[in-house]
């Protein structure tokens, strides 16, 4: 086999993009540029943990099934850790959202980590409501019964039904994590691409 | 710089500064256990919320003349769900619309549902050995639309002073035909739990879905008279509350916040243009770094100075 | 201690909340909190001093 085949393959072409953008030093990086020196910059991280607790306890909830934490103390606990975990997991988006937008972090070649950010933010709230109408309580009921009107009202309630217990709870905990944490993987990565952005340059201000 | 002319709001200046020890193996595992700890916190002092789901059986028992009004509202097309339209049923004129945008209408019929058939008749159908009942059912089966309609229009003006002795509805009319019969024994068939059942295994035995159940609860007076109660109905902006005083989902404050002002609070199609206004909304915030003058307002807010300002008293 | 024994919450929050109207603005109290937490986080994120300045000046 010569070496220009061994170029050609995809396998090998993938591999070398890979190392040229993603390089182990920028993937888990062990400096950061100077100007990184702000508490805003831990909601990033933090949002990232929460939606570990969040995939965790939901994990912990699959084990004995969507009707265990009704009847079970442990699993009502477990079901209040998942709760309170998407309450900091959004709220730490939020302030993560402002921070980047202050900073206007899309600078720099960086759009489509804004624009990876802003999807995961709006299919994250997807994954909340389809949690809310899973619940399978009086909560779940009023909130099923309402939310169809909006969503009847675009034409997608036809096939995306809020009424069908089944179908929402797959989309729950099938379809919309797996896009949150794919999209959060991008997100990431593309961070660590790119780099943090750097600041504005003072004086700058007159370019535009 | 670069040959181009440099855009403040779209370029960022190469950095030449210098770098200081990072740990992000650590950073990371900090978050997290911070993170698991707050959560652990909250669950142990809060808890979480689990108001127990109604049924058609405490309904029915609850108020028995909303349930059998709003049965009699299936059977004479009055009730939400039988004059829903698409994606239930074929509903002329009704639907919600985005301007020219008639969405709901051009999906259509997905998801069938015949008020008065699936509510009413083919779960009175589905009772063994009732003779009178059965005798009713055919009568109410062959009558004309006509007849069936006058039947309703006497039984809907007597519903007013509709009562329950005894555990059974009664109702002053002699011209209702079989009606009295028919609302009497759902009613029943409701405050034994028989209902509840009946709605669920339309699909056989085997079922993950509640449209039918939840689409008769929801044509109720008793599901939203207990929501208003917890703040949930929507002019009590209860999209974003939570039953007792937990919070709720918070961030759907502005998605809320539309269904209390004009026109989306007073116009028939005021979901769809909610939806239409947040779907805008959503793409902006998506395209901010494309749009001038959105993206120049983190350079004219100026906040960028209070997180960089070490940076910027250095560089001086 | 109570919580080892039952995994109840000591302070449930199963009661009716409270509510703020204001004009046509109604807000539950706990929601009211949850936004005002998020406003103050974002505050502090941005005025507290960052640990480690000593090091980063070293580093310049």
């Amino acid at each position: 086999m010569s070496t220009s085949e061994i170029d050609r393959q995809w396998t090998t072409r993938l591999r070398r993009r890979v190392e040229g953008k993603l390089p182990p030093e920028k993937l888990l990086p062990d400096t950061q540029p100077t100007y990184v020196s702000s508490w805003i910059y831990v909601f990033g991280i933090a949002t990232l943990s929460s939606l570990g607790v969040v995939i965790g306890t939901g994990c912990i909830l699959a084990l004995r099934g969507p009707q265990w934490w009704h009847g079970s103390a442990y699993g009502h606990f477990i079901n209040s850790m998942h709760l309170w975990s998407v309450e900091i997991f959004f709220f730490a988006m939020v302030v993560h959202l402002w921070g980047k937008f202050a900073m206007a972090a899309w600078r720099g070649g960086r759009a489509l980590t804004w624009m990876t950010g802003v999807v995961t933010f709006l299919v994250s709230i997807g994954a909340g409501f389809t949690g809310y109408v899973s619940q399978s309580n009086f909560d779940s009921q009023w909130i099923s019964t309402q939310a169809k009107d909006g969503i009847n009202a675009t034409g997608a309630g036809a096939y995306f039904n809020v009424l069908n217990l089944g179908q929402m709870l797959m989309w729950h905990i099938v379809l919309l994590p797996l896009g949150a944490i794919v999209l959060t993987g991008m997100h990431v990565l593309m961070v660590r691409i790119k780099g943090v952005v750097p600041p504005f340059e003072e004086g700058a201000e007159v370019a535009e | 710089m670069s040959k181009k002319s440099f855009r403040p709001d779209v370029d960022a200046p190469k950095w030449k500064g210098g770098y200081s020890p990072y740990d992000i193996i650590k950073e990371g595992t900090i978050a997290l256990v911070v993170i698991l700890v707050l959560t652990l916190i909250f669950a142990i002092v809060f808890g979480s919320p689990d108001e127990k789901a109604i049924t058609v059986r405490t309904w029915s028992n609850a108020d028995p003349i909303d349930f059998a009004t709003t049965a009699l509202s299936e059977l004479n097309g009055t009730s939400t769900s039988a004059a829903y339209g698409a994606p239930y049923n074929n509903v002329p004129g009704s639907g919600q619309a985005m301007g020219p945008l008639k969405l709901e209408q051009w999906v259509g019929v997905r998801i069938p549902i015949n008020a008065g058939k699936d509510f009413v008749i083919s779960p009175l159908k589905s009772l063994p050995d009732q003779p009178i009942l059965d005798q009713n059912l055919k009568t109410w089966s062959t009558a004309s639309t006509t007849t069936q309609n006058s039947w309703l229009s006497s039984y809907g003006k007597a519903a007013a002073k509709m009562k329950v002795v005894k555990g059974q509805i009664v109702v002053n009319t002699t011209s209702a035909g079989p009606l009295p019969v028919m609302i009497n024994d759902l009613t029943q068939m409701a405050r034994s739990g028989a209902l509840d059942q009946a709605l669920v295994t339309g699909h056989g035995f085997y079922t993950t879905d509640y449209t039918k159940p939840l689409l008769f609860l929801a044509d109720s007076g008793y599901l939203s008279n207990l929501a208003s109660n917890q703040h949930l109905t929507g002019d009590q902006w209860g999209m974003m509350n939570e039953t007792g005083s937990y919070p709720g989902q918070a961030w759907l404050w502005l998605y809320t916040f539309w269904y209390q002002i004009p026109p989306f609070n007073t116009s028939a199609s005021g979901d769809a243009l909610v939806f239409a206004t947040m779907g805008v909304l959503s793409l902006l915030l998506l395209f901010v770094p494309f749009i001038p003058g959105l993206r120049s307002i983190p350079r004219k807010l100026k906040i960028y100075r209070l997180i960089w300002r070490e940076h910027y008293q250095d560089s001086k | 201690m109570a919580f080892l024994l039952s995994f109840a919450a000591l302070i449930p929050l199963d009661n009716l909340g409270h509510y703020i109207q204001w004009h046509f603005i109604e807000i539950s109290i706990a929601n009211l909190i949850v936004m005002i937490l998020m406003v103050v986080t974002f505050i502090v994120a941005l005025v507290a001093p960052f640990p480690g300045r000593s090091r980063r000046k070293e580093n310049r």
